[in-house]
Parts: C-alpha cells; structure tokens; sequence
C-alpha cells in the first residue's frame, strides 16, 4: 500500500485553515449514533476524549491506572511551548515552526510542523480559562522560560509540575464530560488488541485489571493516546507502567510503524547507583537555564574527586572545563538535548566522568546563585551584602524557580544541590517514532487513529524540550477533534458496532491463549530479568551511538532472548485476579519485539540525524552527518511476521518552505 | 542491611486478610522503598510464591499512585515525601518493618496493599473543573491578569497529587484536605468564579455519600500529606461551604 499523508495543497500557512473549512461535518444528531474509543489519559487521551464527548460523540476511554488523573504526562516538567510572544523577543509561528523543524534534524514533516506552531498560542489560552496555574510575574501576567535549542523564551510552566497542571486541566475536562455520561471511563484495564472488520478498525479487547476478565468493546473508530516506548530500555526516566503494548498490537494488525529507531537520551538525569535501579529521574531541561555543566580538565582532579580527595567546589574555574560553553558558543548550555548528550558521553569515554561509575558530569548552579542574588540584593536595596548574603539571596530566587527538582534531586541522592553541583547522565527519555499517521492522524488502518507520543508526527529525529506536552494537547484539543469528522462522516447510517462477530471472537481467543500461556508455564525466571536483559543489549547497541556490526548482534541476542523468555518465565497467580507479574509479561513480551524492529530501523538509516547516531557517519569534529540525498524520508515498517523482517515503505519528505543545513549550535 | 518485613496479604476484597512475615537480605540504604518491595517480589517470585501486589508508576512522586501505609504512618517516615521517594537510607539494619494497605472505608481494599481509590475521581466529576469547552474559542490567556499571589496559591493547592494518605491517615477518614484543594484552587481564580457556590456544595455533598468520615481539625493530615498541602484550604472550604449555602437557601 503506497503511502498517504493526505497533506492539503496550498500555502503552508493556509493548509490547516483551508483542511479544516474542507473537513465533511457530522451534524450533532448524528454524532450521538457514533462511538469513539480512546485509549489513554495522558495529554493527548484526555484532551481528545473530553473534545469528542463534548461536540456530542459517545466516548469511552481506558487507561491501565487506577484514575486517569495519573497518565504519565503527570509527570512532566519543565513547561510548555507556544508562540505567544509574550516576551516580545521576536517569536512567531514561522519561528516556532523553523526551530521544531532545524531541531528535529529536517526529518519531519512541514505541514504538520506548521499547523502544531499554529494551534500552540490558542493551547493557552484554553489552559488558562480551565483554570491551569501557570507561573505569572508580579504584574500577574504569564512567565515564560528558555528550553535548549532555541534563542527565545516561549516555554510556559508550573514550577517544575507544568506536566501536572495541564494533565489535571484536561483530567478536569474529562471528568465534566464524565459526570454528564458522555464519557464512560474504564480505569485498571488495558487494551490487548485493535480488532479489525472489513478492513477498518472497529473495537479493541481489553483486561480489566482488578476481576482479569477480557472484555470486547465496539466503536466507529479508535484513537491510541498510549505514549511512548522508552521503557523498551528498562532503565528510562519513563513510569514504570509505560509500555508499547497498545501501538504495538496495532502494528501487528496492519498499522505501519514509524521511525522506532528515533529515541531521545535526556542529558540531564540523576545516575544510575546500583543493580537493583528500577528507573531513572529526570532532572528538567529547565535546569539548563541556569545550570552549568562540567568536567574537570585534568584526569589527576577527576580521580581525586572521585576518591573524595577533592570536592568539586575547589576546584577553579580555570580547571573546569565547561565543555557546552566551549564547543557551542552561541548555544552554550542550552544545545539541544541529543547534542547536549553526546557531548556528555564523549567526555565520559575520555575518562572525565565524575563519580564512581564514571558516568556522571556536574550541573553546577553557583554561578546563577551569586548573579541572582546580586540583582535581589539591589531589588530589595542591601548596600554592600557580604557574600554569604549574596548567596542566600541567590538561593532563595533558586529555589522559587526550582524548589521542587532540587528537592527531589536531594531526597533520592542525599547531596544538597545549593551547595554542591548536581550529578547528571544522559538517559532514554522520549520516544519520536511510533506509528505513522497521516496529516489526520489516522494510522494505515482505517479508523485507527494515533495521537501524542505514540505517533510518529512532529519531531522528525529529535524533540525539542516542552514540545511533547504541546504536541500532546494540540492532538487532542484542536486537530484530532476535526480531522476524525472526516472518516466518520461516512459512519452515520453503520449503527453501533456488534461485538458478536466472528472478528471480535478471534481476537478475544487470540489473547486468551496468550494470557493462558503465560500462567500455565513451567519457567522459573522472573519477568523483570528478562526486561532488564533486553534494556541492557538495547542501551548497549541501539543507544547513544550505534553502529552496523552492534546492530546486527542486537537483532540476533533479541531473537534469542525472546526464544528464552517464553520457555523461561515465570508468571505466578491466576489470570483472574489483580495480577502485576501477568501484566508485566503482557508488556515485555512486546517490546521484546519491538526492539528488534527498532535496531532494523537503526541499521537501514545509514546516516546520523537527531537521536540516532550511527558512528560511521559523523563529522570530523564528532557531529552528526546527515545523508539528505538518500534519507530525507520517513520509513515507515509493515508487519510482516518476524519484527526485523518488516517491509520498508517510505514517505519522501518534500521542503518546500525551509532549506536543508546542516544543523548548528556553534 | 537486613530487615523482616511484616506485610499485609489480603487475595482480594472478600478476603478477612492478615500480616505475613518476610526477611530480605543485602538492602543498599540507597535503593527507594519501592525498589526493596521489588527485591522481596524477585525473591517472592523465585520461590513459586504470590508477590505483594502493590501500586506504583511514576516513582517519582507525582503520579499519585503509591500508597504503603509504614510503621504506622501514610508514605512512612519523613516529611514531605511519597513512598517511592522514601530511601532505605530512613531505616536501621536490623529494623522490623510494618507495612499496610491505606485503611478507610471509602477505599476497600482490592488485593494485598492495592485500594480502590475512585471516590477520588468522583469528588471531581463532581465540580472539581471550570466549564468551559475545550474549543479554544477562549479569550486570550494574557486579558485577564491574576496577582501573582492567588495565582501561587491557587498553584499550590493545585499540586495535590490524589494519592489519599490524608483519608489514610485521619482517624475520622475524612476527605477534607483532598477536596479542599481542588475547591481553594478553583476559588483564587477567577476563572473558577462563575461555578464558585455550585462547586463547593456538589463536591463537598459528594464527599459525603462516599463516606468519608467528618474533620474534626486534628490535622494529621497536613502533617502527612506529601505535598505540603495547607490546612488553609479546609478553612477557605468551610468558608466557602457557609457562604454557598447561606445563598442558596436564600
Ligand atoms: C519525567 C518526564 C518529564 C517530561 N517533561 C516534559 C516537559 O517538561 N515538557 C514536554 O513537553 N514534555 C515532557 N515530557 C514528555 C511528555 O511528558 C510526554 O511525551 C507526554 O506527556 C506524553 O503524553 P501522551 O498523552 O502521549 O501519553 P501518556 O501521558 O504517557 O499517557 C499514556 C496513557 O495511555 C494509557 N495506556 C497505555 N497503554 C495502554 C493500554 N495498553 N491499555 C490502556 N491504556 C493504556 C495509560 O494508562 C495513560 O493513560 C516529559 C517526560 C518525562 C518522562
Ligand atoms: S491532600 Fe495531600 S495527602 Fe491528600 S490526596 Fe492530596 S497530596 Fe495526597
Ligand atoms: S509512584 Fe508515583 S507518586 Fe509514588
């Protein structure tokens, strides 16, 4: 099947306006004959749910927690962009637009680049009359902040809890559309397979987690809100929950994959310590608006800090080597984040990390601290403050902006970050591929729509910081809203989807044996084993840098592990009970496939851009070479049977509006 | 270290449930709480036994969702803190640990140390939002200033994360700081201003049908709660509670 992204003709700054003006409408009478399912609560699920309720649609949502309230878009930090200008620095939607697509490397696509930028200012305005507390200034008017890759400040936030407040906004939304029926909320289940009719997607089958009984559930149409896959790492700054299986399963009945290679390593996150890890925290990119980060210039002082010999607050600043600051002048500290990573990586490899492990680099706020108080000290009007006056001062500003993340960074680490620079590591953090949408987002199945982070759409092979949360919301506020109207125009006259077809049986019996086979084994070997084997050959060959001979390997050690796992694991209990162990294995043995997939992706692109680092194609200088002659395109993978032996379709990406540079920070 | 954990193993709602006694060896004081769960679950499952279902997602404390009720107190000893961020580094080698579901009538039990917490959700459905469509046909978000101070109050009282360990830990049950939150939030906005009578009285009716018990102003559950959420907030609900049915009686 040849690929459609169904990207409007015209003007790039009139496509969405002229594709909305041209969508078909359902008329409200209509849209009560119709049933939506969406599956996941985050940014994106409960946006979405809450809109379609709304303009009068039969909705029911699921997640697998036990409220939707706690999607793992909580747990997002550090804020949300938009091109309001408010700062007058010179922002626009043509600015927004450029930076997301330089940002992603030139691998996405401009259309949807385009119309994300457009819809961001109206993102807040809608947040704010829902009564999301963003940060404001003593004028009461809104505050904004910088993120890596960008030379304005158009990051909108909620201390370090911006994830918080706009998820609690749509919960709040949703919960409106619950009480008045139009939503019917399945919390504790999970979705174990699309079920397809005629072609289109018209159903899922789901656990509800609590009785284990497999339900089957009918709509029109269904929209996957069930976010990324970093956790195909085991170690990622992701919850522990976060899973493919829900994207996966689509992929299986048809719905192309879209650059799964495409991961994002976070720069700033708290280390790993010990073995016994279950995830990794992130430290908010944020950080990086005042934070410094470092190594020691000389090997002697790196070994005595990490004996403890010395502290890092004696070292100078002439034997600190601010390595951001001086391979990236003009960027400095605020590189984008797959740069920023990299960069901590090399000097790692060099031997110049700063803790035990040697997987560490500092983050050091004492410059910030003293400027601040500086400025405090003459706002509030103290003639000559000592120095430790100054520095009070200046933790206390520190601490308005950042109270909580260095709060956090204390409790798990036991190190006072005011007093001493932070500790930080790169880690899997966001996943930019998942499945391919078209300018709808609808999947290559008919009705099987994707939003938020479990599509592929917006950010090409890198993520710009504070993009998630506003992809997420415009997904499901202001684009997925309209453009399904398209598809279910035709729907009016189906009348309610029977699950008492042959198509529905199939796939309830499909999971059934699955689950089934799970309990009734005869292995001894926990689930989490066999995760934490995966994520270690994922991390070690489909990570920070990859390349042919690593890829390779990691394809035929997954084939292995996942021959080992299913003779291998354990699943205690039944299946009809609360059963954490079953989920588990459920999720694993997904991203078991899927990471097979991803090192094919991996191992077809023979360049580097954004995320994915092949070590055979880089600059002199260690920067990314990107191949626009032969990869300006998205791969999009078919199921075929064997995850690695996908069939590769491309989407040639056109640029009729930006040209093609090689990105640069210097 | 070495600890022995002394567990609360109940196999469903029907089940009367009772504490179970476990040892588990070679705990780094840097691993979370969570993280020594999953050490006994490793052992638990090795063994061919049932492991101690339990909440959990984020691991961060934000998503709300854990829940451990530790030597006595909600999230365990320290301040501030949810039971994923509590460290081994807060307990003694040796040390015997207790460790029970969240106790309330509103929240039953579901497995082992699992609650079913959606009373919670239907305080909200309830009043907890502002009606608005989410078309976006809005005014723009600058129009309409907000002093900074409500807007930080309203902030922090917005950051309650719903994980109940101040129903857990009220003698009463009560839900008051939880519902005091979302109403004191909604109340210094003005945006929450339209709905300001109708909220408080739907939410705080609701509170009620689901049985959760009556404040009597102990405050434990400031003390408790991992957000720092203020006792404030139940003054300004009772606040708001009084003038909302005085008019709407009149
Ligand atoms: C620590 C952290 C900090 C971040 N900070 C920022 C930031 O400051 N700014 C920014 O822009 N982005 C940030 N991000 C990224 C951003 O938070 C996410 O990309 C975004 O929230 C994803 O939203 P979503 O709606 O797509 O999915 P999620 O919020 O992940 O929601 C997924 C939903 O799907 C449900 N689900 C999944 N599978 C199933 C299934 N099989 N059955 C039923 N339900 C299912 C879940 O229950 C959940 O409700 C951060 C990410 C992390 C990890
Ligand atoms: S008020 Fe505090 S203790 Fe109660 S639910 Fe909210 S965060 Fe938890
Ligand atoms: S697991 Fe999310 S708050 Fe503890």
């Amino acid at each position: 099947m040849a690929l459609q992204s169904n990207i409007p003709e015209g003007p790039l700054a009139e496509k969405w306006e002229k594709h909305k003006n041209n969508i078909r409408l359902v008329n409200p009478a209509n849209k009560r004959l119709i049933d939506i399912i969406v599956v996941g609560t985050g940014l994106a699920g409960a946006s979405a749910a809450a809109s379609f309720a709304e303009m009068g649609y039969n909705v029911k949502a699921f997640c697998f927690q036990d409220s939707p309230r706690r999607a793992h878009s909580i747990a997002a930090q550090g804020g949300i962009n938009a091109a309001k200008n408010y700062q007058n620095d010179g922002d626009s939607v043509y600015r927004l637009f450029y930076d997301t697509i330089k940002g992603g490397d030139y691998r996405s696509r401009e259309a949807n680049v385009y119309r994300l930028a457009e819809v961001s200012a109206n993102i807040i305005d809608q947040c704010v009359a829902q009564g999301v507390p963003f940060a404001r200034d003593y004028g009461g008017l809104l505050d904004n902040r910088s993120f890596g890759g960008v030379l304005v400040s158009r990051t909108f936030y909620a201390k370090g809890q911006t994830g918080q407040q706009l998820l609690l906004g749509a919960y709040s939304a949703l919960s409106r559309q619950i009480s008045k029926g139009k939503v019917q909320m399945y919390n504790r289940h999970e979705m174990l397979d699309v079920v397809i009719v005629d072609g289109k997607c018209r159903g899922i089958i789901a656990r509800n987690l609590v009785t284990g009984e497999v339900e089957r559930h009918g709509a029109h149409a269904v929209v996957l809100g069930s976010g990324g896959y970093g956790n195909v790492f085991f170690l990622s700054t992701n919850a522990m929950g976060s899973n493919v299986s829900a994207a996966w399963k689509a992929h299986r009945k048809g719905a192309y994959f879209a650059n799964p290679c495409y991961t994002q390593i976070h720069p700033t996150c708290i280390p790993v310590s010990g073995d016994y890890q279950s995830k990794l925290t992130l430290m908010s990119e944020s950080l990086r608006n005042d934070g410094r980060i470092w190594v020691p210039k000389k090997k002697e002082d790196v070994e005595a800090i990490r004996n403890g010999s010395k502290r890092p607050v004696d070292l100078s600043e002439d034997e600190r080597d601010y390595y951001l600051e001086r391979r990236y002048p003009s960027f400095g500290n605020l590189v984008p984040r797959d740069v920023a990573s990299r960069a901590a990586k090399e000097r790692c490899d060099e031997g110049f990390g700063v803790n035990k492990t040697g997987e560490a680099v500092f983050l050091d706020f004492s410059s910030a601290i003293m400027r601040y108080g500086k400025t405090e000290a003459n706002i509030q009007g103290v003639k000559n403050p000592s120095e430790d006056q100054v520095r009070q001062l200046g933790e206390d500003v520190v601490r308005a902006k950042y109270g909580n993340l260095f709060q956090m960074y204390e409790k798990i680490t036991d190190d006072n970050p005011y007093k001493t620079p932070m500790k930080i590591y790169p880690a899997v953090h966001y996943t930019m591929g998942g499945l391919w949408v078209d300018y709808n987002l609808m999947t290559s199945v008919p009705g099987l729509y994707a939003a938020g982070e479990a599509n592929f759409s917006d950010h090409g092979a890198n993520r710009l910081g504070a993009s998630a949360l506003m992809q997420g919301l415009a997904d499901g506020y202001f684009v997925i809203p309209y453009t399904i109207g398209e598809y279910l125009a035709d729907d009016i006259r189906t009348g309610a989807i029977s699950t008492d077809t042959p198509e529905f049986a199939q796939a309830e019996k499909e999971v059934k044996d699955k689950i089934n086979a799970f309990i009734n084994n005869n292995g001894d070997t926990p689930v989490d084993d066999f995760h934490r084997k995966l994520g270690r050959i994922m991390w070690d060959n489909c990570g920070m840098a990859r390349n042919e001979q690593g890829l390779k390997n990691a394809i035929s050690e997954i084939q292995k592990l996942r021959e080992e796992f299913y003779q291998k694991v354990r699943v205690p209990g039944s299946a009809e009970e609360l059963n954490p162990e079953l989920e588990k294995a459920l999720r694993v043995a997904d991203f078991l496939e899927l990471g097979e997939l991803m090192c094919r992706d991996a191992l077809e692109r023979n360049e580097s851009c954004g995320g994915h680092f092949r070590e055979e194609y880089q600059t002199e200088e260690g920067e990314a070479r990107r191949d626009d002659e032969n990869y300006t395109y998205v791969a999009a993978w078919e199921f075929t049977g064997t995850p690695s032996e996908a069939q590769l379709h491309k989407e040639d990406l056109v640029f009729e509006n930006v040209e093609l540079k090689q990105r640069s920070y210097k | 270290m070495n600890l022995t954990l002394k567990i609360w193993r109940q196999s469903g709602p029907n089940d009367k449930g009772r504490m179970e006694t476990y040892q588990v060896s070679d705990i780094s004081p840097d691993m979370s709480f969570l993280e020594m769960i999953d050490v006994l679950n490793d052992q638990l499952v090795r063994e061919g036994k049932d492991p101690v279902a339990f909440d959990h997602d984020c691991r961060e404390g934000i998503c709300g969702m854990c829940s451990m009720y530790i030597n006595g107190e909600a999230h365990g000893p320290g301040r501030g803190v949810t039971t994923c961020q509590l460290h081994m580094r807060s307990f003694k080698d040796g040390e015997t640990i207790y460790i029970e579901p969240w106790r309330a009538a509103a929240f039953p039990v579901i497995k082992d140390l699992v609650t079913d917490r959606s009373a919670f959700d239907r305080i909200i459905q309830a009043g907890g939002y502002v009606s608005v469509n989410t078309s976006g046909n809005t005014q723009d978000a600058n129009a309409l200033p907000i002093p900074k101070e409500n807007a930080d109050k309203a902030f922090d009282a917005a950051t309650c994360i719903g994980c109940g360990a101040c129903v857990a830990t009220c003698k009463n049950s009560s839900a008051m700081l939880f519902t005091s939150a979302k109403v004191s939030q909604l109340a210094l906005l003005p945006q929450g201003e339209a709905e300001r009578e109708r909220r408080v009285l739907r939410m705080v009716n609701q509170m009620d049908l689901e049985g959760f018990g009556n404040c009597t102003n102990t405050g434990a559950c400031e003390v408790e709660c991992p957000k720092g959420i203020s006792l404030e907030n139940i003054a300004r609900m009772n606040r708001e509670f009084l003038k909302a049915s005085i008019s709407s009686e009149s």
